[in-house]
């Protein structure tokens, strides 16, 4: 097992993706925060915590999106269910969909999918903390990335979080 | 986390798991129905049929429904104008659909275990909705998720089941899911309606006067009166009945307390449930029906899904 970012690295990181979020969406003008359930959920926070220190907490719009509906391997064995809560429209709104690990772009095509049942957002944009470079299976990349890494297919990346697992760690297995 | 079944045929087969995994579940789908699209991919590769032997309003729309915004084909089939008329049996209408590629199959149908016979001589999932005298499974679902989404959970709830205890389904299969969750139950009505030993079978209390079981419960779960199904008299009068068992306004002021009043429906306006009780707002009736298409939903997805053996 080795580590590619440990706790101080990944706040850091953190930190540094609310503030290119912000760079390019000041104050949030018509701009909304997706986090993809289950482990997108705690990048998301995260980076919605940072982004209160900047911008008024009423003008940060932060909804939670489910996926499993919409995967393409949902017939291969039922996957968990999670909350999806999107408590306002993205009709014409900038979407910025937040997820821990980019991988093969699955999971992005069918956020992309699931989004336009909820409307016609004008733009998405993806923040992933993890890239896992040269794996990709779909036409899909990331706006704002932590840190991109290369992988090869026997190996894991495992993000560990302080709430769920105890520590903050990035680690490849 | 899947079923533990691979058809639904009644809430006895059901593991408390299961139960709790299916009013899990229905929740998720309830936030779909929220949405400006209704609709989710997920099935869009399973066909189903919905075969209904015996007549049904709200079963077979909001299975039609819970299909369509699972985005799965679906075909009806109603037995007038089908070749049943003819004399073709069940099993052989059901292999006959079931070539044409069908994966899945809702049945209704008045023979008390036409859904298990199925099950056991085809290869497809089966969804019980409604068999005889015996089970409707997804009814009792939808009640449980009703009760669940307004006293907060089942466990230690208490339950009055009111009316023809003997002929209805969904008495039974509620009895079933409450006990399994750990809700208590009292079945009241005309002795003439409630089977003997019913509290033996079913460790549930039996009460026929039902001023005294709507000052026990938490909630009444008022059942219609089959006219269809009373073929001995078992009550003198549908106006005797109403007066000693009808749930009025009157009544239900008389309580110290507000009780939550469901129904299957259809209503028999008047008879088993008062007009200004059915649209009152302690009625929640119309919200059962809103779940059932989530909890349909829930089912067809876990079952079209599973591994399970």
């Amino acid at each position: 097992m080795k580590t590619i970012l440990n706790a101080q690295q990944l706040a850091i990181t953190l930190q540094r993706l609310s503030h290119q979020i912000l760079e390019n969406h000041i104050d949030l003008e018509n701009t909304v925060l997706i986090g993809i359930q289950p482990r997108g959920i705690y990048v998301s926070d995260r980076i919605v915590e940072q982004i209160k220190r900047q911008v008024t907490a009423e003008k940060i719009q932060y909804g939670k999106l489910d996926i499993t509906f919409y995967r393409d391997d949902v017939r291969q064995g039922l996957h968990t269910l999670n909350q999806t809560d999107i408590p306002f429209t993205i009709e014409n709104k900038n979407v910025i969909l937040i997820d821990d690990v980019l991988y093969t772009g699955r999971t992005i095509r069918a956020a992309l999918d699931a989004l336009l049942d909820f409307g016609r957002p004008s733009k998405v944009e993806l923040c992933t903390l993890i890239d896992r470079r040269f794996s990709r299976q779909l036409p899909i990349q990331a706006d704002y990335i932590g840190k991109s890494i290369d992988s090869i297919i026997t190996q894991k990346v495992k993000v560990f979080w302080n709430e769920k697992d105890g520590r903050d760690e990035v680690s490849l297995l | 986390m899947q079923l533990s079944t691979k058809h639904l045929l009644g809430i006895r087969d059901l593991q408390p798991s299961d139960i709790q995994l299916i009013l899990d579940t229905t929740s998720q789908f309830k936030e779909v129905l929220q949405r400006p699209i209704k609709k989710v991919p997920t099935l869009r590769d399973v066909t189903i049929v919905n075969l209904f032997y015996e007549s049904s309003t709200r079963t077979r729309i909001s299975f039609e429904l819970a299909e369509k915004r699972l985005s799965a084909d679906t075909i009806n089939f109603t037995t007038s104008g089908s070749s049943v008329s003819k004399g073709e049996t069940l099993l052989d209408t059901v292999n006959n659909i079931l070539s044409m590629k069908v994966d899945m199959v809702v049945l209704r149908h008045s023979a008390s275990g036409a859904p298990h016979f199925l099950a056991k001589h085809v290869p497809a999932a089966i969804v019980n909705a409604g068999d005889g005298i015996n089970e409707h499974p997804t009814q009792a679902l939808l009640d449980a998720f009703s009760i669940r989404e307004h006293l907060g959970e089942i466990k230690g709830k208490k339950v009055a089941i009111i009316g023809d205890i003997m002929h209805s389904r969904v008495a039974l299969s509620n009895i079933y899911l409450l006990k399994k969750m750990g809700a208590e139950v009292t079945v009241a009505g005309p002795p003439t309606l409630i089977p003997k030993y019913m509290k033996e079978a079913f460790d549930v209390r039996v009460e026929y006067n039902l001023k005294k079981a709507l000052e026990w419960c938490d909630v009444a779960n008022v059942l219609r009166i089959q006219l269809e199904r009373q073929n001995q008299v078992l009550f003198s009068s549908l106006r005797e009945y109403s007066l000693a068992y009808g749930v009025t306004k009157k009544i239900l002021d008389s309580l110290d307390k507000r009780i939550m009043i469901m129904h299957p429906g259809p209503i028999n306006r008047g008879v088993e449930l008062d007009s200004d009780v059915a649209d009152s707002k302690q009625s929640v009736i119309l919200q059962q029906v809103e779940n059932g298409v989530a909890v349909r939903m829930a089912i067809l997805y876990l079952l079209s899904g599973g591994k399970a053996e």
